[in-house]
């Protein structure tokens, strides 16, 4: 039947590698964002106690005998103790002179009494520093005291470190969930399509009905077309079959009818020449009914495989009822039928098509064996279905078992037999519409066989 | 820089004196090649037996033990770290300062406590309180004070008895002092009054421990405040006249450090050394040594103990210091 259409990617692939991949960048920017976020917060903790802490030692400033004086509180550097024990550094200066401290500390830019923040490298370490200032008045004078106080970040690397490892587990865990995710979402997906297909596949060969079960939205276009595909099919199949029989009536009929006629007029013709040419004329008009019945056969049989019905017949009997109705032809031309059976031959299949192709094997037979010959039939169901046609005639060309269960093809030895070259075709058609083959071979001691195996 | 510059000045006196050290002794083989040189504010008969041991194992080392005041060994060190391998100084502030100034080498997976280290590279290793001492025979008949408060009434109630014969350190010479001092002072109101009563009755002020137990073993001087308890209770000789006296008000306990130099020109040797020393003062045994080893029941929720941490370095911002040193003064020199 059909062959197999080319395969481009897969839609559950593509489907996966898709939502996988989408996962993947969003777990990476998820790993990102919250570590950027926690990074921050965790900034802003470190800025809070150094800004509290500046705050206290401004607050400790004042003027004394016109001498800025600082008592820096002892909960000021206190506060600044972490798990890591983070270096702290601090100076002080009046205006722009040095007071106390480390005086190469670097101070973070900005000005007014707003505490402003920098990173910047002290002592070959990277250091948060805070800077503020406060403004003292004495005697009327204005005096700008201004702390800057720094502290490494050893323990805010290790939360970093922490929250790095979290963040990253976090984004781990939502990409496995994503994976998972997005192989049940595709399969739940393909299994649609999947559903579709085994409804396909299911139906019986005459079932052309349109489907009606509930389609997801995005498949109801294919459904649809599927539908009216199959609408068209069943439409034309009915006009095939409908030509058909309307071909097989017109043809035989009038060919039936010309033949009647010539046999009439072969009676009134006295002149041997003239009774010589309608006797040609009436093999051609037998050529052409019989060639004619044939294609009809034929076409008939193509169309009734392509949608076989089978149904539990007994071989035995069928083959039985050809015999007893081709006895008489067989006998008008000398020939003895001999028919071989032990018992019923039960056999599930179309009893036409199996009629026809045994019909054809038997016309054949009849047709090719010579003048007081024996025609041996034979039905049996062990070990394999088998009918058994054989003829004592001069068997099957050499060379050419072959090639002649082709349409219109016949053997080097029929001249002067009249056929269309459609019977073994026909017979093997018929064998395969039912799983079957058929065996043509010559026997040892002259005359051909053929044989259908189911 | 300033702060250093500030001390320098303060203690230029010294500063002269500074390549006379306290005490200098080497211990082990001295011809040997590798010269361990430890720079120390513990007398030196305190801590032979550490060195001893440690020689013991070590027979291919010898160690130049240098003995100086705790502010001495600031100024010495910061100015050569490169000279020194270990740095053990009972000033636990200024210990801090240098370790925070990024002058100490951190040891890797040195098994410590927590609160006895600090940045891995300053160890603690011994609980020291600060004691008052008196001397028996100035308090025949009497109630021996057992708080600030207590001495503080004693003092005032027979000033012509101790009038010239009260000692404390000078906190502007001696490290170890001016952190006895700012800890009591944030600690109490009650220090300041005792500074205060003491600077009334012409107090004597000492650079170190040792010439305080001295003059009070021969009767100079009748009470010491802030000595420590562990060099009167080494004194084996004064133990009749000298009674030590932990004020049970509120307890001040020193823990002395020691860390190895960044610039060690030994550090493997610095490094096994401070490991040996830590090790020392933590086992079981420790009491067999003069000095008083880490205890962590010694470090119990009072708060008994200096922390070890950043803060201290609080009183040595020049101008906390100037602070503290002016109000100290005000109180103890009257004139």
């Amino acid at each position: 039947m059909g062959h197999s259409p080319s395969v481009s990617g897969s839609l559950r692939n593509r489907l996966v590698l898709s939502l996988i991949g989408g996962a993947a960048i969003l777990a990476v920017l998820l790993f990102f964002v919250v570590r950027n976020y926690a990074a921050q917060v965790a900034q802003q903790g470190q800025d809070n106690i150094l800004r509290a802490s500046v705050t206290s030692i401004l607050d400790a400033a004042a003027i004394r005998e016109g001498e800025v004086e600082v008592d820096i509180p002892y909960a000021a550097f206190s506060m600044l103790g972490t798990a890591s024990d983070d270096r702290i550094f601090h100076a002080i200066y009046q205006d722009a002179r040095f007071l106390s401290g480390y005086p190469y500390l670097p101070m973070a830019a900005g000005r007014g009494r707003e505490s402003t923040f920098a990173t910047v490298s002290h002592q070959g370490e990277a250091v948060r520093v805070v800077t503020a200032s406060r403004v003292l008045i004495a005697d009327g004078k204005r005096t700008n005291v201004r702390v800057a106080l720094a502290q490494t970040q050893d323990a805010l690397s290790g939360q970093l470190e922490q929250i790095s490892k979290n963040a990253a587990l976090l984004g781990a865990g939502f990409f496995v969930l994503a994976i998972l995710l997005s192989f049940w979402a595709t399969s739940a997906t393909i299994g649609q399509l999947k559903r579709l297909t085994d409804a396909v596949t299911r139906r019986g060969p005459q079932d052309l009905s349109p489907f009606q079960k509930p389609v997801p939205s995005e498949m109801l276009p294919l459904v649809t077309s599927l539908n009216s595909l199959m609408g068209r099919l069943d439409q034309s199949l009915g006009q095939s079959e409908d030509f058909i029989a309307e071909a097989a009536h017109r043809v035989r009929t009038p060919l039936a009818t010309v033949r009647s006629y010539a046999e009439a007029t072969l009676q009134r013709l006295d002149k041997e020449e003239n009774r010589q040419d309608m006797r040609s004329m009436m093999r051609a008009i037998d050529e052409s009914s019989r060639a004619a019945v044939q294609l009809l056969d034929h076409a008939m049989i193509t169309f009734r495989s392509d949608h076989l019905e089978r149904q539990d017949i007994d071989l035995a009997q069928l083959v039985d009822e050809l015999v007893v109705r081709l006895t008489p032809i067989a006998e008008m031309k000398d020939l003895t039928l001999h028919y071989e059976s032990d018992g019923p031959v039960p056999y599930s299949g179309d009893p036409i098509l199996i009629q026809n192709a045994v019909r054809n094997l038997l016309d054949n037979a009849l047709k090719y064996a010579p003048i007081e010959g024996t025609v041996t039939i034979a039905v049996s169901a062990t070990p394999q279905v088998v009918i058994n046609v054989c003829d004592s005639g001069k068997g099957f060309p050499d060379g050419e078992l072959e090639t002649l269960t082709s349409r219109f093809k016949r053997g080097a030895n029929a001249e002067g037999t009249i056929g269309s070259g459609l019977g073994l075709t026909i017979a093997m058609d018929v064998a395969s519409a039912h799983g079957g083959v058929l065996k043509l071979s010559n026997q040892p001691e002259g005359g051909a066989c053929a044989q259908l195996l189911f | 820089m300033r702060t250093t510059l500030v001390l320098i000045f303060l203690l230029l006196p010294v500063l002269a004196l500074a390549q006379d050290w306290e005490d200098r002794r080497v211990f082990g083989n001295p011809e040997a090649e590798t010269q361990l040189r430890i720079i120390s504010s513990t007398d030196t008969s305190l801590f032979a037996p550490v060195i001893e041991r440690y020689l013991g194992d070590n027979t291919d080392l010898s160690v130049e033990y240098l003995v100086t005041g705790t502010s001495d060994i600031y100024t010495i060190f910061r100015e050569n770290p490169e000279a020194f391998d270990v740095v053990i100084s009972s000033a636990m502030d200024l210990q801090i300062k240098i370790a925070n100034d990024g002058f100490a080498r951190p040891l890797s997976n040195v098994s410590h406590p927590e609160w006895a280290q600090w940045r891995s590279s300053l160890f603690a290793f011994t609980s020291e309180p600060a004691a008052i001492v008196i001397n028996r025979a100035a308090f025949a008949g009497q109630a021996i004070p057992g708080t600030r408060q207590e001495l503080i009434e004693a003092l005032r109630a027979r000033p012509e008895m101790f009038r010239g014969r009260v000692g404390t350190y000078d906190v502007r010479q001696s490290g170890l002092g001016y952190l006895f001092a700012t800890q009591d002072a944030r600690a109490s109101e009650t220090y300041w009054r005792l500074m205060e009563v003491m600077g009334a009755l012409d107090v004597r002020l000492y650079c170190c421990s040792g010439d305080m137990i001295d003059d009070l073993s021969d009767g100079t001087i009748a009470v010491a405040y802030n000595v420590l308890g562990s060099y009167a209770t080494a004194r084996v000789d004064s133990r009749e006249t000298l009674q030590i006296i932990l004020p049970s008000d509120f307890p001040t306990t020193m823990m002395r450090t020691a860390m190895v130099s960044r610039a060690a020109p030994h550090p493997e040797r610095a490094d096994a050394f401070v490991r040996h020393l830590i090790a020392l003062q933590s086992s079981a045994d420790g009491g067999v040594l003069p000095l008083p080893p880490i205890d962590a029941q010694v470090n119990d929720p009072d708060g008994a103990t200096i922390v070890l941490e950043p803060a201290l370095m609080t009183f040595l911002d020049a101008l906390t210091r100037k602070k503290f040193l002016a109000e100290w003064e005000d109180a103890v020199i009257q004139k």
